[in-house]
């Protein structure tokens, strides 16, 4: 049996920092273009963000809401490819100090082989993979591979959400490795979370399910956001509001704003 | 086989969020399997609000015509006008077990969602459809009837803004909403128990066409023809022979434009289909080399969609169904044909079965007996047909109700 995973990389790096909070930003490949993203993500990484998730886009994205579903949409329209998707990732984890991790839907993995996918990351130095489609049950030869080609280096990234009893959230915890994604609460990513008690008692189940890192994502926008989540949980995870910044108030903007949530921690 | 797999197709894919929801609708779904209760109360409700049994007609005068024996499965005389009927009634049935108090369903061709609001208005559940926007031009009346069944109809903006869009966006809707919200996923389609439950509701038209084709021809047909879109009118009447190894079982899909032109909807028979997982299940997938999607074509809106049920996909890797196609032509050439000679308006997804059955007619033993399945009547589909059929008198209404809603 494999145990919450001390050798991991990314749990490592997340360990060693002494940020009583950090933060993860999402981007979404090729929107508005892989040159724009480069620019965002030298922001970023210039305001001192901890992990950067950056998401493959998929034509048929379940789990994202509007804003990131449309950034999906006009990615592929504007000819996206998987690809040179890969390429920029890979220069991406060349050129920062932080731990990168691929987010995307399964048929990306399967279109080019899931095993094949896999060790491509491992071999790019990607430290982990968020597969929202792809659930506990049908993702046991992704794990193995994972550890097989990742080596430590790789890990599959698993999803408490507060509709999980407790029984689900350990059987969850006993696979998690680098890190576990908690889904603050019902709906998709982009609309308001309350950080209320319901939310605190929801991360307390999570501590108690697994011995690995934390991130909580799902409606993160503001520094007062993350400050009342320093001590629940190591990493918030802004997606939305940053391409909201973004978009309202160009590339300069993502870093102020960045620099403004690490005011929290 | 693992469960909710048929071969290596099927399964569920489904974000964490709603494993619990699944779960509880997996074990309310084998509770009323196991109820015998249950599919009393389903066929007393088919009866008195569907009209069930639906006929099975012998077409007296097709069969004079082609020197075969043709009897159509009447599904198109359902409560609303299509098999979709069957489904729906079956799963507010479910929904009433599980006590939730809403509804929501994607639509294309706005059968199911039409399907769906007369149900919730049956039973007392608010209802909201997801409908592609492309769609909500092209089924405008679908709209008007939903909305004054007193559904909600959300126009879906994203993707090719067609019936692929409208499950995404109903499912973002589930996964916040599972709490008190049931999802009538409209075809044999999505994550187990999904595939599995629809065809158990529509396996009601097998279970009745194989009695009457026992009946009235005094013997199993020779084929069994049926189009597919999602898979749910064909998955139900080819139940009725899957264990009647000599009765051949064709399932036809979408030509579009033809399949030379890529401009189609044929997952199986084109063979462009790929292994692929989206909408919660794998099977295959009109995609592309990086797993997008790619849009579909069809002058049959209810055909136009990506992926098929897995149980399909399934029976087609056997070689226990054969998959054809029939193109947009093919499908308005036996609509002309089977109102003149039989006085029956097709709906244009069930008019696939019938065009493909029209083409293999030369290739049966002389009297053979086949049967096909009406889906859907075609009244629905008079914008669409009347368009298709380039019917003057129909333009010059047209145009002439515009001119009348203008000077208002
Ligand atoms: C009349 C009719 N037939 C067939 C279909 C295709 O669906 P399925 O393949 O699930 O029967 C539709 C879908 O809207 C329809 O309206």
């Amino acid at each position: 049996m494999m145990h919450a995973d001390t050798s991991s990389r990314l749990q490592q790096q997340i360990r060693a920092c002494r940020d009583p909070i950090q933060i993860m930003s999402h981007i979404v490949l090729g929107y508005p273009s892989l040159e724009e993203n480069r620019l965002v993500m030298d922001q970023m990484v210039a305001a001192g963000v901890h992990v950067i998730e950056l998401q493959i886009p998929f034509s048929e994205p379940i789990a994202d809401g509007p804003v990131i579903a449309y950034a999906n949409q006009e990615s592929l329209r504007r000819g996206f490819r998987v690809e040179e998707g890969l390429n920029f990732i890979a220069e991406s984890v060349r050129r920062y100090p932080i731990p990168i991790l691929i987010m995307t839907y399964v048929n990306i993995l399967m279109a080019r082989g899931v095993e094949s996918f896999i060790q491509q990351s491992a071999t790019m130095g990607v430290r982990g993979l968020i597969v929202p489609d792809l659930p506990l049950e049908e993702a046991g030869s992704a794990m193995e591979w994972c550890r097989l080609h990742g080596k430590g280096g790789l890990d599959w990234i698993h999803l408490f959400t507060p509709t999980s009893g407790m029984d689900r959230l350990e059987a969850l915890g006993r696979h998690a490795s680098g890190m576990v994604y908690c889904v603050a609460r019902r709906g998709v990513t982009g609309q308001r979370t309350d950080f209320d008690p319901a939310l605190m008692d929801f991360l307390n189940r999570c501590r108690a399910a697994t011995t690995v890192p934390l991130a909580l994502g799902f409606g993160v926008r503001s520094h007062t956001d993350v400050q009342q989540l320093i001590g629940k949980v190591e990493l918030a995870v802004v997606g939305t509001a940053a391409i909201e910044v973004h978009l309202s108030q160009g590339v300069e903007a993502v870093g102020r704003f960045f620099s403004g949530l690490k005011q929290a921690v | 086989m693992k469960k909710g797999y048929f071969g290596t197709f099927g399964g569920a894919y489904i974000p964490e969020i709603l494993h619990e929801t699944f779960r509880r609708l997996t074990q309310a779904y084998e509770d009323a399997r196991q109820d015998p209760q249950f599919w009393r109360e389903y066929l007393e409700v088919m009866e008195n609000y569907s009209g069930r049994p639906t006929p099975l007609t012998f077409a007296e005068n097709l069969t004079r015509h082609f020197g075969r024996k043709i009897y159509i499965k009447r599904e198109d005389l359902n409560q609303t006008g299509a098999h979709k009927a069957n489904n729906v009634m079956g799963q507010g049935l479910l929904v009433r077990r599980m006590g939730k108090k809403r509804v929501i369903a994607e639509t294309g061709a706005g059968q199911h969602g039409v399907a769906t609001a007369t149900m919730a208005a049956r039973m007392g559940f608010e209802c909201v459809i997801y409908m592609g926007a492309k769609d909500v031009e092209r089924q405008r009346p679908n709209v008007f009837w939903m909305q004054q069944l007193g559904a909600t109809v959300v126009p879906v903006n994203s993707g090719s803004c067609t019936l692929k869009d409208a499950i995404n966006e109903a499912m973002r809707d589930w996964v916040g909403s599972m709490d008190e919200t049931h999802y009538v996923l409209g075809t044999a389609c999505g994550a187990h128990p999904f595939p599995e439950m629809v065809s158990w509701f529509q396996s009601i038209i097998g279970i009745e066409a194989r009695k009457q084709i026992l009946d009235q021809a005094g013997c199993l047909p020779y084929r069994v023809y049926a189009c597919v879109g999602g898979g749910s009118n064909a998955m139900g009447i080819f139940q009725g022979f899957i264990n009647d190894s000599q009765v051949e079982l064709i399932g036809v899909e979408a030509g579009g434009e033809g399949i030379a032109s890529g401009k189609h909807a044929s997952r199986l028979a084109s063979g462009a289909g790929q292994m692929g997982v989206a909408h919660g299940y794998k099977t295959l997938f009109l995609q592309d080399g990086d797993g997008q999607m790619r849009e579909t074509h069809s002058v049959a809106a209810g055909l136009d969609y990506v992926g098929v049920s897995p149980i399909l996909a399934h029976l087609h890797a056997t070689g226990r169904v054969r998959f054809a196609s029939a193109d947009n032509r093919e499908v308005v050439d036996a609509l002309k044909k089977l109102m003149r000679y039989e006085g029956l308006i097709g709906a244009l997804e069930s008019m696939h079965g019938v065009a493909r059955a029209f083409a293999e007619m030369p290739s049966m033993p002389e009297d053979s007996v086949v049967i096909i399945n009406l889906s859907g009547r075609g009244d629905k589909d008079i914008f669409t047909i009347a368009d298709a059929l380039d019917d003057p008198g129909w333009r010059e209404f047209i145009l002439q109700k515009a001119r009348q809603y203008q000077n208002r």
